[in-house]
């Protein structure tokens, strides 16, 4: 039964509420699409999948601007989407396509679009963090209350390059907003093995920022915590660190045989710790959205992705010339 | 006669020209305002060598201080490219690459390519180089062939104000990665330059020197020794050609080539370590693209492939002197046919 005559219990209204579902199952039928394609030898190189990932992107991009920039990781796919990069381009551009998101020259772990504010997803683990600062710089020079957003996964988050960043950040008191997306393994590496501290705002404390811990599996609480660092950042109050505890539904790269994990882990997280089922659960009960109305959105992104792949293997290859634009050569 | 100034003023003059030129310029680096956040004077030390002092007087806000947190500020001066600022930042030394080379050269220098020509990073990495000041293995090294390894990144090391100046607004203007070589020993080098504004375009060599019988190739400090070399290798009969690569990425190579078809011999001086460096590159793109023109073996002067030592009497013996560089030249014109 629809919706009609129930009062909207979450703080968004149904259009923003369909358009973050809408986001989410883009993401998720892309990366799901991806691991089936790859495991098929249909695609070249790295590929890195962000499925299960998808509420926190989602919680925290959908509130930005194209003027609001974000620097991502080596899993980025989600990102891009959450930010607004045609999802032909990014297919195409995993195929290693002309007309690919960066021409078939970066790939899967270097998709940018800098007119949607994506600087790019990163190949070095915790590269983006300093550019960010730089971003964020240049937002505070342009004095439009622009923020940018930095994503590192547990792992990266003991890089040096992420650790300078949140210092130089709090020095110049920078609107920018630290993301650590905990998905609890740094490759095959627990993230308790790895990170010292046990609470990331412990560490945010260690640095002058203000931190916060949220389920990032409950699109609602990454929503909501997002929006407070964000309105921080835009009105001045500086840099933020937020960690989204997370759940990583394939392994490290396409190929990982994922033997790190204990027996049936991913059978249950995807039971019982899935970001989209607790999402359409929620506003269903709600009587907000019907199932029919998810329904039909999830047969529009399946169609969408299809649509996708196959414009990205009917798209042409880059040829010889390619290889020498884009860069001076004077050899 | 025109005005004299520093290398280390003609420096300054760019940077503040260009500042107030294009408010997206701004500067960034360990203390190049300097005493922020204490109780003592502001613009305190204005750079370690003082070469930013001044600035902030007249650019304020413009000017950042940063911690000493290379890969932070490197890192946000090439974010800031991106997004529209023209960031020229200082590295102390370039020996510091270290800590932050990965912004450098994964970052900088990759994503115009790897972006589909869809960014700009118009970043200026200002750095000091080379050996002569008894600052031992971490401050003194002439590392400009790491650059030049790497596509996307543009390498300038002057030798004279005039060419500092110059090079240095074209730098800012310039919508590559650009690493920027400034000479510690040539900092009070006095010279004529123009107060007006003006850009020297990359790719062009400036033959400093003409001659007949020998082409020295060369940059930087080491074109201040091959000019020393000439003077005495002139009293001698000889005249020797020196070619000042100006810029290092891109690279002038037809002034070079034109040079060794007129003389038929060469001389590389380079004040990097001998292995993969200006002086091998130069040298084999030469025996490649005018074999036919040369008379004798081509000479290269370099250091030792060693670490640069401390103590006055070994770094001496480190640093290509003018009588290594004149000996060179007297092998080249001893060897090969006549």
């Amino acid at each position: 039964m629809a919706a009609a005559g129930k009062a909207n219990p979450f703080p968004l209204g149904k259009p923003e509420l369909l358009k973050a579902y809408r986001t989410m199952r883009t993401i998720r039928e892309f990366e799901e699409r991806l691991h089936v394609d790859f495991g098929r030898g249909d695609i070249p190189g790295f590929v890195h999948l962000y499925a299960g990932e998808e509420a926190a992107g989602t919680g925290i991009l959908m509130q930005l601007g194209d003027g609001d920039r974000v620097a991502s990781t080596h899993r980025g796919h989600g990102h891009c989407i959450a930010k607004g990069v045609s999802v032909v381009e990014m297919m195409k551009e995993i195929y290693g396509k002309k007309g690919g998101a960066c021409n078939g020259k970066g790939g899967s772990m270097h998709i940018a679009d800098l007119s949607k504010g994506m600087l790019g997803a990163n190949g070095i683990l915790g590269a983006g963090a300093p550019l960010v600062c730089g971003a964020a710089l240049a937002a505070k020079f342009r004095k439009k209350g622009e923020v940018a957003v930095s994503f590192v996964g547990d792992g990266a988050s003991n890089q040096g390059t992420f650790l300078e960043s949140l210092n130089l950040a709090a020095v110049w008191n920078l609107p920018a907003i630290f993301v650590v997306e905990n998905n609890g393994y740094a490759e095959s590496t627990s993230r308790d093995y790895g990170v010292a501290v046990d609470s990331y705002v412990d560490r945010a404390a260690g640095f002058g920022l203000p931190g916060v811990t949220v389920d990032g599996t409950d699109f609602f609480a990454v929503h909501e915590a997002a929006g407070e660092v964000i309105k921080r950042a835009r009105e001045g109050g500086g840099p933020s660190l937020l960690e989204c505890k997370m759940i990583r539904f394939f392994g490290h790269f396409e190929g990982d045989a994922q033997t790190y994990r204990a027996p049936g882990e991913t059978d249950d997280n995807r039971a019982n710790r899935d970001c989209l089922k607790k999402f359409a659960a929620a506003v269903t009960s709600a009587g907000v959205i019907s199932a029919d109305e998810l329904k039909a959105i999830d047969n529009d992104v399946l169609g969408l992705i299809e649509n996708a792949v196959k414009e990205a293997k009917a798209a042409p290859l880059p040829t010889a010339a390619d290889l020498m634009t884009d860069v001076y050569v004077s050899y | 006669m025109a005005r004299k100034i520093s290398m280390k003023q003609a420096i300054n003059e760019a940077l503040d020209q260009e500042m107030a030129r294009d408010p997206s310029v701004i500067v960034m680096g360990e203390d190049i305002v300097g005493g922020a956040g204490g109780n003592g004077e502001r613009d305190a030390w204005g750079g370690v060598l003082g070469v930013t002092k001044g600035l902030y007087a007249k650019h304020g806000d413009r000017l950042l201080d940063t911690p000493l947190s290379e890969s932070a500020y490197v890192g946000a001066a090439i974010g800031a490219a991106a997004c529209g600022m023209r960031p020229v930042a200082e590295l102390m030394f370039i020996d510091f690459m270290g800590v932050c080379f990965d912004q450098i050269y994964n970052q900088a220098a990759k994503f115009k390519y790897m972006f589909g020509g869809k960014a700009e990073t118009p970043v200026v990495i200002r750095t000091m180089v080379g050996a002569g000041f008894r600052a031992a293995a971490q401050h003194s090294q002439m590392l400009t062939p790491i650059f030049t390894h790497i596509p996307g990144l543009k390498v300038v090391c002057p030798s004279t104000p005039y060419d500092t100046k110059g090079l240095l607004i074209q730098s800012i203007r310039d919508n590559d990665p650009v690493i920027f070589c400034e000479h510690k020993n040539l900092y009070g080098f006095e010279g004529e330059v123009p107060e007006a504004s003006y850009a020297i375009p990359f790719a062009e060599a400036n033959v400093v020197r003409e001659g007949k019988h020998a082409t020295i190739v060369t940059y930087g400090l080491m074109v201040h020794r091959s000019l020393e070399a000439a003077a005495t290798l002139a009293k001698e009969g000889t005249e020797v050609e020196i070619v000042d690569l100006r810029t290092l990425s891109p690279l002038d190579l037809d002034t070079v080539l034109d040079s060794v078809t007129k003389t038929g011999r060469l001389v590389c001086v380079d004040e990097a370590n001998p292995r993969c460096s200006i002086a091998t590159d130069i040298s084999a793109q030469v025996a490649q693209k005018a074999f036919s023109a040369l008379k004798a073996q081509i000479e290269l002067v370099t250091p030792p492939h060693t670490p640069v030592p401390f103590s006055p009497a070994l770094e001496d013996i480190y640093i290509p002197t003018a009588a290594n560089i004149a000996a060179a030249v007297h092998r080249t014109l001893k060897g090969g046919k006549h």
